[in-house]
């Protein structure tokens, strides 16, 4: 197979990209683009962020994937995003095939197809993706000349509703699997083996879901049962990847030629986190609380602040002033590169762990606001989540920041909890006006409290993966509530359109059956569903109405404590039972603090003791096994 | 602090970045060069980088003109070499120079760009001859630009068929380059009968009523 350009693709692209929307988009030679030989390899992968580019390009994810797999010599990466639709429509109406943005080569012609599904509203893209390379979107109908179709990503950790479109699945964190996939790969293509066998041999690494030699069981009357292998040797359960020790963080980051999202060094300083926030998916499924040293940290930092020129510098994890380091790293920083004029920007900020001393240190840099998230606003909701933030802390978190100098404070609340009432609801606009007056002493009228407001979803995984959605009335009236109530000099309220969160809630608690109405909602022209300008919920609703599914079900029924989900064959290490025990803790309005000040039994440590093992040190989270097991 | 021009020309990587985004390309690529440009004051300190004549989107350039000041004491060669070192991909760096930290801001200087446009599909050489030849006998070309019209003869200073290597035809043209009175040479392409769009623009030279360089 060749790789020479293209003529015909450079003729297309040169006459046709002055007419759509920001054409840089589809052009690549990026500084720090890797451009293999495409004959010097063995195995070929096209890693595909199934969104435009300016979203896709920051994406870490991806960038881990690309950094990995070009560091093999037998190997390469090449990367692909999705055209926005101007340039689909240009596409589609000459025949091109989707092609890679190194080599220009069409995707068809890889081994691999890696996509990357951290959200479900990318759904219909990656089937849009498929479509445009010209490969079928149901893994049945795909032949030994086509690549294998392979996704991970978070929405992956219930991975039933994409479970036609996909070959095989990645469950849970890529560093290391990703290696495994290759060498797999590398030795069934030589010895020239047909896809159901390489599927099989694929099945044999930990953490690789093959949907396919798996049938979903259901009662009579629709419910849910189970998944049975079909094949010998497949396992009952998967269980989720995890990295014993964090390896060295990307550092030749990818420079575009036009501005994306964000544009900055993302250094992961820490993976997992201890809160446990009963609704927060995240939270559940990233578990164990991994660390990234300082030394690490800094030294990566430098190497990427040399080879990107990057003025931004983000440290990111779910919680990162909860880094055992975190007011080191940033001095650090602030000392070793002083003058340069850096911004260092701290996504997730924990209130509880935002010190004086942490602030004064960041209030040197040019992070422009502050992000906080309190999500309740009344203490007997703050128990039911498990987010125990008071009134005062909060206020005095944010007159501090203020009293820095920041003006503008972003606080996010969410809505929807079974058991909130509408007080509940009031008291995020009480809270939110003592925030802003707290800021006026400071500031006067200039003084900014930003509300975004996002709505609950049962997630799977979740101590509330047993609850209902809220209604979409209800919704609709807590925040034509906040609306007026949020209103003012200095506040600024944003919201989840509550119809994106119902369509989330099906999607990620969906079934194998999900996947007819996916198929479905994208014939009839559903894509760029987190978009608000694109999302049309009328074709989403006439899907499930077609597929025969009512997708309430999904969303809105409270289900029984033994009951099946279709999720359950999927094992993050946290235990069924575990989870039924924060379920219980939540009605009884029983908190459960920080997990590394008392290990609670969530089933990590057990889960992955010999991952532990091999990887010692001080990075964990978790305390050491020798002291938990006997209890167990 | 010392003052530095630059001559470079934008290849095909760059082809569709904007001048907003060339500023921070720019900004990076000192960064990782270890070249420390100087801040404006105020409070909002910003870099100073002073890029001259604007490139519409989707042209190339072998005439790109760029000001920049730089702190601490650093040698021509030094910075040259540090530049190339660490280029993005696109920017082909030809000349570099100090200049007198009080010579003039280049924009308001600027009086014509000469630009070459490529055919990227095949015409027939006499028909483009012709109507050049039409095109320079008439007393008025109108044009309308953004719902605004105007004449577009007397920007253009020079249009001629540059070349024809075989089936390829290249159009050659200087055009007023002055502010208020600038020719874009999409809108000759046009005026000349033919799809703009069918055509790869290069400029070639940006022409000044002052001297550039000590030596050119």
């Amino acid at each position: 197979m060749d790789n020479q350009p293209n003529t015909s693709l450079e003729t297309w692209l040169e006459l046709n990209l002055p007419a759509v929307q920001k054409p840089g988009r589809y052009t690549g030679g990026e500084l720090n683009q890797v451009r293999k030989e495409w004959n010097s390899v063995i195995t070929r992968v096209a890693l595909a962020f199934p969104d435009i580019y300016d979203l896709g390009l920051p994406n870490l994810g991806i960038a881990v994937l690309y950094d990995q797999i070009n560091k093999r010599p037998d190997a390469l990466a090449e990367r692909v995003y999705l055209p926005w639709v101007d340039m689909e429509d240009l596409m589609r109406r000459d025949s091109i095939p989707l092609f890679s943005l190194e080599s220009r080569t069409p995707l068809v012609q890889f081994d691999l197809i890696g996509i990357t599904l951290p959200y479900e509203t990318l759904y219909t893209n990656a089937l849009n993706l498929l479509d445009l390379c010209g490969i079928p979107v149901l893994s049945k109908d795909r032949s030994d000349q086509h690549p294998l179709v392979i996704a991970g990503g978070h929405a992956m950790l219930n991975p039933e509703p994409m479970a036609p479109f996909l070959d095989a699945i990645v469950i849970g964190e890529g560093e290391e699997v990703i290696h495994e996939i290759l060498d797999t790969l590398a030795n069934t293509k030589s010895q020239q083996l047909p896809r159901d066998e390489i599927l099989f041999a694929l099945s044999k690494i930990a953490g690789v879901y093959v949907p396919s030699f798996y049938t979903a069981r259901y009662s009579t009357s629709g419910q849910y049962l189970g998944l049975t292998p079909e094949r010998e040797d497949v396992p009952n359960c998967v269980q989720k990847r995890i990295v014993g020790r964090l390896p060295d963080p990307v550092i030749d980051f990818i420079v575009p030629s036009i501005e994306v999202v964000q544009n900055r060094i993302a250094i992961e300083i820490m993976r997992g986190c201890t809160r446990g926030c009963r609704f927060c998916q995240a939270g559940m499924i990233t578990r164990p609380l991994r660390e990234r040293s300082l030394d690490q940290i800094l030294s990566s930092l430098e190497r990427a602040l040399e080879k990107t020129g990057y003025e931004e510098i983000a440290l990111l994890s779910l919680s990162s002033s909860d880094h055992s380091e975190i007011a080191g790293i940033v001095q650090a920083i602030q000392t070793r590169f002083a003058g340069k004029h850096l911004t260092i920007s701290l996504p997730s900020l924990r209130i509880e762990s935002l010190s004086v001393d942490l602030l004064e240190k960041l209030s040197g840099s040019r992070q422009t606001s502050f992000t906080l998230a309190p999500e309740a606003a009344t203490d007997r909701l703050r128990n039911i989540i498990n987010k125990p933030i008071s009134d005062e802390a909060l206020l005095d978190v944010t007159r501090l920041i203020y009293s820095h100098g920041w003006r503008v404070i972003k606080c996010y609340f969410m809505i929807g909890h079974p058991e909130e009432t509408l007080d509940d609801v009031r008291a995020i606009a009480d809270l939110c006006r003592r925030v802003v007056i707290e800021g006026r002493k400071f500031h006067g009228l200039k003084a900014t409290l930003h509300a975004g407001i996002s709505t609950f979803i049962p997630k799977p995984h979740t101590p509330f993966q047993w609850r209902s959605m809220d209604s979409l009335e209800s919704i609709q009236e807590k925040l034509n509530l906040l609306r007026r109530e949020l209103r003012g000099p200095g506040l600024k309220m944003t919201w989840a359109d509550p119809q994106t969160s119902l369509l989330e809630a099906w999607l990620s608690r969906g079934d194998r059956r999900t996947s007819d109405a996916i198929f479905r909602a994208w014939k009839a022209g559903a894509r760029f569903d987190a978009w608000q300008d694109q999302f049309d919920f009328n074709i989403w609703q006439r899907a499930f109405e077609e597929a025969g599914i009512d997708p309430f079900t999904y969303s809105h029924r409270e289900r029984l404590p033994e009951e099946p989900f279709p999720w359950d064959h999927i094992q993050i290490g946290v235990t069924r039972k575990y989870l039924l025990e924060e379920a219980e803790n939540s009605r009884a309005g029983i908190l459960r603090p920080d997990c590394r000040e008392s290990c609670y039994v969530c089933g990590i440590l057990p889960g992955y003791k010999n991952i532990r093992r091999a990887n010692p040190g001080s990075h964990w989270g978790c305390p050491e096994i020798a002291s938990v097991e006997p209890i167990l | 602090m010392i003052r530095c021009r630059i001559l470079y020309a934008k290849t095909e990587p760059l082809r569709y970045t904007g001048m907003l985004d060339m500023q921070h390309i720019w900004e990076r690529l000192f960064r990782r060069a270890g070249l420390e440009l100087a801040y404006s004051q105020g409070f909002h300190p910003q870099p100073r980088i002073q890029q001259v004549a604007p490139l519409p989107l989707g042209f190339l350039s072998n005439f790109e003109i760029m000001d920049f000041w730089l702190d601490g004491d650093i040698s021509i060669p030094e910075i040259t070499a540090k530049i190339q070192d660490h280029t993005h991909p696109g920017i082909n760096l030809q000349h570099l120079e100090e200049i007198e930290s009080a010579a003039p801001i280049l924009q308001s200087h600027l009086q014509s760009a000469i630009y070459s446009a490529t055919a990227l599909n095949v015409l027939s050489q006499e028909q483009i001859i012709a109507s050049i030849d039409r095109l320079q006998k008439e007393e008025l070309i109108l044009r309308t630009r953004r719902g605004k019209e105007y004449d577009l003869k007397p920007l253009i200073h020079s249009l001629a068929l540059a070349a024809s290597n075989g089936e390829t035809q290249v159009l050659e043209m200087t055009l007023s380059a002055r502010e208020g009175a600038t020719g874009r040479p999409e809108e000759v392409v046009a005026a000349l009968g033919l799809e703009p769009f069918f055509f790869r623009y290069i400029r070639e030279k940006l022409n000044f009523d002052i001297p550039l360089f000590s030596d050119f």
